[in-house]
């Protein structure tokens, strides 16, 4: 019986199923194979750092400082292990980053609660925009900002200051829009309950908006500290970078990220820099997954 | 009551904190480019000379634009593709399972590996490659570094794309069912159309991530300052002539190189003021 | 072509000991067996949850789309068993109208009529779509109302009309048995009925399985009618039968308003 209308042959309908089902599969077929080749990419990269920086990895690593490129240079040509560690690199890191949360995480956090208090307005969405478009500004163009900001005027050459407020210029847009969005997710019905207990604005915000939403405020910070961390080309412009580990603001620092631009320029300690990257990998990507987990968690 | 009203206000001026620093760094460029605009006025746009010699110093920046456009129009070229799979991967064919959540996490992964190492990995395992298949002399170029930075957008590629192709209304993909189509059938006719936009805003703001990437290009283009005229020549961008050259810039090239970093913030500026604003046309 | 005119009383579909669940002995249909008569309108009744239209989506084999709910039994059109078609065929002979009118947003009124067989991939002279396009929109009294903005998206029909638009969309292919799925729900009264009126024009030609939570309406068109609750067909007859004298108390109770 045949109630289909009679257009074309019958047999050329089934076989045109035929055609549309194959062609069904193959293109699954080849969502699957893109899709497994763009995640095969991180373990590609990741197994790549991880078989050739493994040997390098010992205790001195994280004690001692750089060895400069005579050493290094002996060091290889005998065949030993190059001595020395990365210890200028990761103190000098971590002192980046807490310049720059010094800054970024307070004014972040204000600003993220002024847009998510008051998220209707048309000022709070020109506000919204131009911290979107903040974070769009490449990072070499922030490292130039705050090379005419503070290296010039304010420290008359490279410093670590100079580093801290280019971190925080890129910190700042990620913890504001996380900020506010950790804080719209608060249900108004905790708001409003406060308020009608007649509690005083400030009460209202320090009290149940915060620590409501902490845990995504914190998740928040983690993602853009781990986005600084691996930031190298702002830093070529205003920390430079140093031999030792150095704790005057005023002075050039290190950071990791740098070790390895010099190691990656200098013949004699390209050797140094799997274990290095290895290093910086493995922080960033803790830092992201913890970053997630506790995003998750909150759902 | 007073506290109250004092809060608001607080909040009201740290705001203005964003809209300080935006303009501060508009200004600051524009000034630092003074010497260099008042020179060479518009012609810097279109002249391809970059001459740091004392006594006649000369410099536009044709070359960097053509370079950055070459290697992140490659970049996205190559990129969506990967990202369009990735994002029917995730959103459509196993959306919902531990599966999708698993290669959303590791795509996601991938936006945060820091650019220097693409930069490495690129050098030491991809040139190599290049220059085993005889495409290129020393393995760097053009095409070396969209590869990777194609690599490098994805995640940016797949993430506006995924919640716009998962919210395509389930009725509608039913009633297409119900007619008998195949999934690709329904993915090209219900799917497709309804998250076009989504889609084109997310590539959008991966084309904007690709224009300024430095660490990772600068390793790979080969700081070469010509215009490219193959595939895989070299070349230079615009933010990987800064990073090779601001350390030891001064006077009227470092009024050059700022002046390029200028015409960056206004490019991406506007590409990701475009991405934005199909985004708000959509929701 | 063949006479498309059945025998009233030979079963256009049977369904035999269907049963349905969710994961792991979940049943949400339980051992449903009936046969289906042509041009007739069925509805399935029944107080939310008893698995009504879970019954109806097995018939298209929509369950297909989501992994974790399993068929068990068999379904026959005419001869053939559905779970051995290709489920292309089948959607073509049994078309299916949603609770909440769905026309596709992004075609036109002509492209959503059509749509069934642009997505088919079946070419067709203009003309030939052209007349497939006024007829079912013809046959669902919208031709009339629409015939002057066939080219635009139908974004300003109201929802009675949307639905009879998705419902022109399903004749288009000329199905045998088109399923229902509480059409008329979303609609308010005036288009209600005009559906309803509707679908006592089309079973001349088509067959009608209908699932609806309003009793009223089952009353007011339909040839037969089933009672579901807790995933069993409790009572299936004629519906003026069912309604004046049902078998079961269980039927009588939902009927006189014991529960909904």
């Amino acid at each position: 019986m045949d109630n289909i209308i009679n257009i074309g042959k019958t047999a050329g309908l089934l076989s045109s199923i035929g055609y549309r089902k194959a062609k069904n599969n193959i293109f699954k077929i080849l969502v699957m194979v893109f899709s497994f080749l763009t995640i095969s990419m991180v373990f590609l990269i990741i197994g790549t750092l991880l078989v050739k920086g493994y040997k390098q990895i010992n205790l001195a690593f994280f004690t001692q400082v750089a060895p400069d490129t005579f050493t290094a240079m002996m060091a290889t040509a005998n065949g030993e292990v190059i001595p020395g560690g990365i210890v200028n690199g990761i103190l000098g890191s971590i002192y980046l980053v807490l310049i720059a949360s010094a800054i970024a995480i307070p004014m972040g956090i204000v600003i993220g609660v002024y847009l998510s208090e008051n998220s209707k307005k048309k000022y709070a969405c020109v506000i919204r925009d131009l911290a979107d478009i903040m974070q769009g500004v490449p990072s070499i163009v922030i490292g130039i900002i705050a090379y005419i900001w503070v290296v010039v005027p304010l420290t008359k050459g490279y410093s670590v200051l100079a580093g801290g407020v280019a971190l925080a210029i890129m910190m700042l847009p990620l913890i504001v829009r996380s900020t506010e969005e950790s804080l719209k997710m608060v249900p108004d019905t905790l708001k409003e309950a406060a308020i009608a207990l007649g509690t005083p604005y400030y009460k209202v915000i320090w009290r149940v908006l915060i620590p409501t939403s902490f845990s995504g405020l914190i998740s928040g910070i983690l993602l853009a500290v781990s986005r600084v961390l691996g930031e190298t080309a702002p830093l070529m412009l205003t920390t430079l970078g140093n031999p030792d580990v150095n704790w005057n603001v005023a002075k050039p620092g290190s950071a990791v990220p740098l070790l390895i631009w010099q190691f990656y320029n200098d013949p004699n300690m390209v050797n140094l820099i799997w274990s290095s990257t290895i290093f910086l990998m493995g922080f960033v990507l803790i830092l992201n997954l913890i970053s997630k987990w506790i995003g998750a968690k909150r759902k | 009551m007073n506290s109250d009203k004092i809060l608001k206000r607080v909040l009201f001026f740290s705001s203005l904190v964003i809209v300080m620093i935006a303009a501060a760094m508009v200004f600051s460029l524009f000034e630092g480019s003074l010497p260099s605009i008042s020179k060479f006025g518009w012609r810097f746009l279109i002249s391809d000379k970059w001459d740091p010699t004392q006594g006649s110093e000369n410099y536009g920046a044709l070359l960097f634009i053509v370079g950055t456009i070459l290697t992140s129009v490659l970049a996205l070229v190559i990129a969506i593709p990967l990202a369009f799979c990735t994002s029917l991967f995730v959103a459509e064919y196993f959306h919902g399972t531990k599966l999708a959540s698993i290669v959303g996490t590791l795509v996601d992964l991938l936006a945060g590996i820091p650019s220097i190492i693409y930069g490495l990995w690129g050098f030491y395992i991809l040139c190599p490659l290049v220059v085993e298949a005889g495409l290129s002399p020393q393995g760097f170029g053009i095409f070396t570094s969209a590869l990777i930075l194609a690599i490098m957008i994805v995640p940016y590629a797949t993430s506006l794309s995924n919640t716009t192709i998962a919210m395509v209304p389930n009725d509608l993909k039913e009633a297409a069912y119900a007619l008998g189509a195949t999934r690709l059938e329904v993915i090209r006719t219900v799917i497709l159309p309804n998250a076009r936009s989504g889609m084109t805003a997310s590539y959008i703001l991966a084309f904007g991530r690709a224009i300024g990437e430095t660490l990772a290009v600068t390793m790979l283009i080969g700081n070469e300052n010509a215009i490219p005229h193959g595939l895989f020549s070299t070349g230079n961008t615009m933010a990987s002539v800064i990073a090779n050259q601001f350390g030891e810039a001064s006077g009227l090239q470092l009024s050059a190189l700022i002046e390029l970093a200028l015409l960056l913030f206004v490019i991406t500026t506007i590409i990701n003021a475009i991405g934005k604003y199909i985004i708000k046309k959509i929701g | 072509m063949m006479n498309t005119k059945e025998n009233t009383t030979t079963p256009v579909m049977s369904i035999e000991d269907i049963s349905i669940s969710y994961g792991d002995d979940k049943y949400a249909v339980k051992h449903v067996s009936a046969e289906i008569e042509a041009h007739s309108i069925t509805a399935i009744m029944g107080p939310s949850g008893c698995g009504k239209t879970t019954l109806l989506r097995a018939i298209n084999r929509m369950h297909e789309l989501y992994p974790n709910i399993s068929t068990e039994g068999k379904i026959l059109l005419g001869e053939d068993n559905i779970y051995e078609m290709p489920t292309m065929n089948l959607r073509r002979k049994i078309g299916m109208v949603f609770q909440r009118p769905n026309p596709f947003p992004t075609l036109s009124i002509y492209d959503n009529v059509i749509a069934g067989y642009r997505l088919n991939g079946i070419r067709m002279k203009k003309q030939e779509r052209d007349e497939i396009v006024e007829k079912s929109l013809r046959d669902v009294a919208l031709w009339d109302e629409v015939k002057d903005t066939l080219h635009s998206k139908g974004n300003f029909l109201s929802g009675g009309q949307q639905q009879r638009l998705c419902l022109a969309r399903t004749i288009a292919f000329r199905p045998q048995v088109i399923l229902l799925d509480e059409p008329t729900s979303a609609l308010d009264p005036i288009s209600t009925s005009k559906i309803e009126d509707l679908l006592v024009e089309l079973k001349k030609d088509y067959t009608i399985i209908m699932v609806t939570h309003n009793m009223s309406q089952a009353a007011r068109i339909s040839d037969k009618s089933m009672f579901m609750y807790l995933g069993e067909l409790v009572e299936y007859d004629n519906t003026k039968k069912m309604f004046t004298t049902p078998t079961d108390p269980r039927t009588e109770a939902y009927l006189t308003g014991k529960f909904g």
